[in-house]
């Protein structure tokens, strides 16, 4: 394989800026993919992503462009997340590649996401090339929007393909961009097996799809290979390209080389995205750098909303995670809720992700806890703990300090909007940092806040505020000491622990009260008058009273007709069939997660 | 042999109330005459049935002619069906025979609020000294559907008759020598005002009859006041009384009829010392009953079961024709009682079988079932606590042969202990009862006792 013809790239773009329209378009114009097969957006081939709009899993595709110079290239397209809470997994794509096609939309212009994914890329030392999409509406500015390019970004961007990836127009442009602007790979196929994992998928009869760029060396049925970060060993099974949709086995995958391997293996952990593979009888000197154990960043709790559905949780669980190292699980039990699983996310998308994977693919009715992020606790007697579930905050008397983590976060907005977010974001314990200009019309403001207070509904009020305008970005910085309470829920004087949480102190009363309220109308009238309280600690800040029942008589006598009135008394009892007990009250099953859903309105 | 009730069903009125889900519904004077004749067959037939061995009859101690509004009947029908319950049972001397009625089907000179009501009262008038005959003579106890003594109210509730009719009525019977005399009235009606209730209930008391029965009203589905609720129409002036006011008129109920001499020995029911209604009374102390025409309730050796709620096949089934006019005479908002399809073929088919056979009157039972004795210890404690002496723990071991801890001793205690039920000490008995807060939401207490 002539190395300089191939071409490793992704396109970076904004959400809904046109990524995953320009994707299908160059496959469509490229080699390999008749009408036919061409799928409407190819590459996202999961519903749940077509629905959203977003690209959640890499996918990766190779084509051969025949270029106006005569030549064939191999374009090696590889798919990024668009997402924040895919960080990790868009680094280690970047890292697969040489090169970035840069989408701008011709309406929106530069957005948050735009400049987050440029810096990555640029991070990545990759070659980027601008292109300006959806020119072909009435409402696009692509004189201005270059402009922003090069004045916000500083990348050349005069030149930039004005395209429609819709309809098709200019993307020609794009290619021929893609052959000349940016670089082939290097490497050297003589050097000992240096392979980049950046994806992978389970198939339940090969296991393991292992997506890797080959850096140096080369790698070929038979070949035994070494995992380094794990240490697992395989005998490789398979390598191959991707054709677009399918996987197509080859000979040998050489340096500069994307494509796939199998080797029988079990397990999606052996084979971590960000690790590197080499050969196990000639290692390389040393990984590639960039590593990470994927790290969850919010937790919640699943549990089925019917308790005798909890082995089938189990095992969809268990299935998702063979295509989800980053998806994280343990069992636990909750008294209101049952048996059930604290889960760990990379953030709320993920988590929205899954448990609606959940729901729509295994058929489960879910109870989801609040989430929650993890907090360090850091006890007198010196030792720090991660506390993922609040109810096993450890005694106050115990806790010397708790620290919670923030992030940075970015929000892109126009100027009008501008007073209206910083009070948004100062409401949400924003730590102001600074704002930059990126025209006279519009400025990224830059805050550190605790993830906690992005976690709920920060996207919504976001949009809700700046009427749709803002955009935003934010990644971790790390963990800040910060004054925290947990705040329990008791229902009849009983804790109801999975709606316990941690809360920033001053605003305990304030979420108390909320939820007392919500609780309050979600359950029925009964014999006795039921408290609901918020407390912390022994301390009740918060209370609501559903009132007793004060009448449900049967007054008549209905000629002796006595089945009619054991129907009647069946009825009642049928009725108290469908309650949850917790102590002496009876709840209706799904009144915790309409409180818990309710948590992401107000 | 333990002593029979006999429950006679008249499901015939002059005009559907609004609130009422009864089997019952205007009909015409041949359709009334033709079901007079099916169920005198089918008192006959049963009675014959249920005669000993040596052709004794069956001893009796309570009749219940219950409605509809069983005055709605001329006199001579109620005279014959009684007539044909003395020759089919042993009645004893000194039974209980209670007659419902309504006011309005009675009066000779009150305001008649429609030319055709005033038609159908100046026939009835004729009528009027015979059905007289019959409340006060035949019969030994008359139970009168007053509900309310303002005319606003009981225009609301679309009854036939003013307060005015029902002073009439009274004074009459008392005149021709009714020595025990029954009123219902209703509270937690559209508009009624605690001051009201009261004044219904003093109003009543101070005529005083024997007993008083008061009813909370109840939205029952398929009624005009349930769509009326449901529609909005009680609001302002017609707004229901919240929860806690018509608790408030239930125990005024109890205190202000208390102080007229009236004690509460069942949930509804009120009455002067030794009137209680014994009929009523063997439903609450499952003592056996017979229940006669159109969807009328049986038990018995320990079966329960009802008749055909389809007028078509009752009549069919007793030789009778088919009436048509049933549900369609005055001048009825709607029809409630008529046939269903699935029951008038299973009768046609009875019927055919039944040429062949002689006739029974099993053809009519529905819902027949034997009572397990789970079922039997539910009924004997749901029905028992009903009543304000409650239901007694020997009672309980010499029906069922164990202690009642045994089954419901949980469910006694915590109730105990939640303030709804109290073992009445005082009687030292070993009886349980409901307790104030027990009555009021007695429909929740009342279900803890099933068993399943």
């Amino acid at each position: 394989m002539d190395r300089s013809k191939i071409r490793n790239f992704c396109i970076i773009a904004h959400i809904d800026h046109g990524k995953s329209t320009l994707a299908d378009r160059i496959i469509q114009m490229t080699g390999l993919l008749t009408e036919r097969e061409m799928q409407e957006q190819v590459l996202d081939n999961m519903d749940l992503e077509r629905e959203r709009g977003i690209t959640i899993k890499a996918q990766t595709v190779r084509t051969v462009y025949k270029a106006d110079d005569g030549e064939e290239y191999i374009f090696n397209l590889i798919d990024t997340p668009g997402h924040v809470d895919f960080n990790y997994e868009v680094s280690r794509s970047l890292a697969a590649c040489d090169g970035a096609v840069l989408v701008v939309d011709a309406t929106q212009g530069v957005e948050a996401q735009t400049m987050g994914n440029v810096y990555l890329a640029l991070d990545h030392n990759l070659e980027i090339i601008s292109v300006i999409n959806k020119v072909d509406l009435p409402s696009a500015r692509p004189e201005e929007v270059a402009q922003e390019i090069e004045e916000v970004i500083g990348i050349e961007a005069l030149d930039a393909p004005r395209i429609s990836a819709k309809t098709g127009l200019n993307v020609r442009a794009v290619l021929e961009d893609i052959v000349h602007k940016l670089p082939a790979p290097a490497g050297s196929p003589d050097e000992p097996l240096k392979a980049l994992i950046f994806d992978s998928l389970y198939d339940s009869y090969r296991g393991v799809i292992v997506f890797c760029r080959v850096m140096d060396g080369a790698m070929k049925k038979g070949t035994r290979v070494r995992m380094m970060a794990t240490g697992a060993e395989f005998d490789v099974v398979e390598v191959g390209y991707f054709g677009p949709g399918r996987f197509i086995p080859c000979e040998e995958l050489t340096a500069g080389e994307v494509g796939y391997m199998t080797a029988s293996i079990k397990e999606i952990r052996d084979s971590r995205v960000g690790d590197t593979i080499t050969e196990a009888a000639r290692p390389c000197a040393e990984a590639l750098p960039g590593y990470k154990e994927p790290q969850s960043m919010v937790y919640c709790g699943i549990y089925p909303a019917d308790s005798q559905r909890y082995p089938d949780l189990r095992d969809a669980l268990e299935k998702l995670q063979l295509n989800d190292a980053a998806l994280q699980y343990e069992p636990e039990n909750s008294l209101a809720l049952g048996f059930g699983f604290r889960c760990g996310f990379l953030g709320l998308l993920h988590l929205d992700v899954i448990t609606q994977r959940l729901e729509r693919e295994y058929d489960l009715d879910l109870i989801t806890t609040a989430p929650s992020v993890i907090y360090k606790i850091h006890k007198t007697d010196g030792t720090v703990i991660d506390l993922t579930n609040p109810s096993n905050l450890p005694d106050p008397a115990e806790i010397e300090y708790m620290e919670e983590p923030y992030v940075r976060a970015s929000v892109m907005v126009t100027t009008e909007y501008i007073g209206a977010i910083m009070t948004l974001c100062q409401e949400r314990r924003g730590i102001y940092e600074g704002t930059d200009y990126i025209e006279a019309s519009r400025a990224v403001l830059t805050y550190r806040m605790p993830l906690n207070e992005i976690i709920y509904d920060f996207f919504d009020a976001l949009k809700s505020r700046s009427r749709g305008y803002a955009s935003f970005d934010y990644e971790p910085i790390g963990y800040e000491r910060s004054e925290l309470v947990k705040l329990d829920i008791l229902v009849n004087h009983e804790a109801v622990d999975a709606l316990s949480f941690i809360v920033f102190a001053p605003s305990a009363y304030e979420r108390g009260s909320k939820m007392c309220e919500k609780l309050k109308k979600e359950i029925p009238r009964q014999l006795f008058d039921i408290p609901i309280q918020a407390a912390i600690g022994s301390k009740i800040i918060a209370r609501e009273t559903v009132r007793q029942l004060r009448k449900d008589v049967l007054a008549k006598c209905y000629g002796g007709d006595i089945s009619r009135k054991r129907k009647l008394l069946e009825k009642q009892k049928e009725g108290k069939k469908k309650m949850r007990q917790i102590g002496n009250v009876e709840v209706p099953k799904d009144a915790f997660l309409n409180v818990l859903k309710l948590g992401e309105e107000d | 042999m333990e002593p029979l009730g006999l429950y006679i069903h008249i499901p015939f009125c002059v005009r559907k109330c609004k609130y009422c889900d009864f089997l019952s519904a205007p009909a015409d004077e041949e359709t009334m005459r033709a079901y007079t004749r099916a169920l005198t067959r089918e008192i006959r037939q049963r009675a014959r049935q249920m005669r000993g061995e040596l052709f004794q009859k069956y001893p009796v101690d309570t009749i219940f002619f219950g409605g509809g509004t069983p005055t709605a009947l001329p006199a001579d029908c109620l005279s014959s069906i009684l007539n044909t319950a003395y020759e089919g049972f042993d009645v004893l001397p000194d039974a209980e025979i209670t007659c419902e009625m309504n006011p309005g089907t009675f009066v000779e000179d009150a305001a008649c609020r429609s030319e055709e009501e005033g038609r159908r009262k100046a026939k009835r008038s004729d009528l009027d000294q015979e059905l007289l005959h019959f409340l006060t003579q035949s019969v030994n106890r008359v139970s009168i559907g007053l509900q309310s003594v303002h005319d606003r109210e009981l225009s609301t509730l679309g009854r036939i008759h003013s307060f005015q009719d029902f002073q009439a009525c009274f004074a009459a019977l008392r005149r021709f020598g009714a020595k025990n005399i029954s009123v219902d009235l209703m509270f937690g009606l559209p508009g009624q005002t605690p001051a009201g209730w009261e004044e219904s209930l003093r109003t009543v008391a101070e005529l005083s009859p024997e007993h008083i029965s008061a009813y909370g009203l109840i939205l029952e589905e398929s009624t005009p006041f349930f769509s009326m609720e449901e529609r909005g129409v009680f609001t302002g002036e017609l707004s229901l009384p919240d929860e806690e006011t018509e608790r408030q008129m239930y125990r005024a109920a109890g205190r202000i009829l208390s102080d007229y001499g009236f004690r509460r020995y069942e949930i509804s029911n009120y009455a002067k010392p030794g009137f209680e209604s014994r009929h009523n009374g063997r439903y609450w102390q499952r003592r056996p009953y017979l229940g006669f025409g159109l969807g009328a309730a049986s038990f018995f050796d320990h079966r329960r079961w009802r008749n055909t709620r389809s007028l078509e096949t009752y009549l069919s089934v007793l030789e009778e024709e088919p009436c048509r006019s049933f549900g369609q005479a005055g001048n009825s908002e709607r029809q409630t009682v008529r046939k269903t399809s699935f029951e008038d073929k299973k009768a046609t088919q009875r019927k055919k079988d039944l040429e062949k056979e002689p006739l029974s009157v099993e053809a009519l039972e529905r819902e027949a079932e034997r009572l397990s004795e789970k079922a039997e210890m539910e009924e004997f404690m749901f029905l028992g606590l009903r009543m304000d002496r409650g239901i007694s723990e020997t009672a309980f071991a010499r029906a069922f042969g164990k202690p009642i801890t045994a089954v419901y001793g949980e469910v006694l205690s915590r109730l105990e202990a939640g303030g709804l039920l109290r073992p009445r000490k005082e009687d030292n008995t070993g009886c349980w009862s409901l307790t104030d807060r027990g009555l009021d939401i007695s429909n929740r207490v009342l279900a803890e006792f099933l068993l399943t």
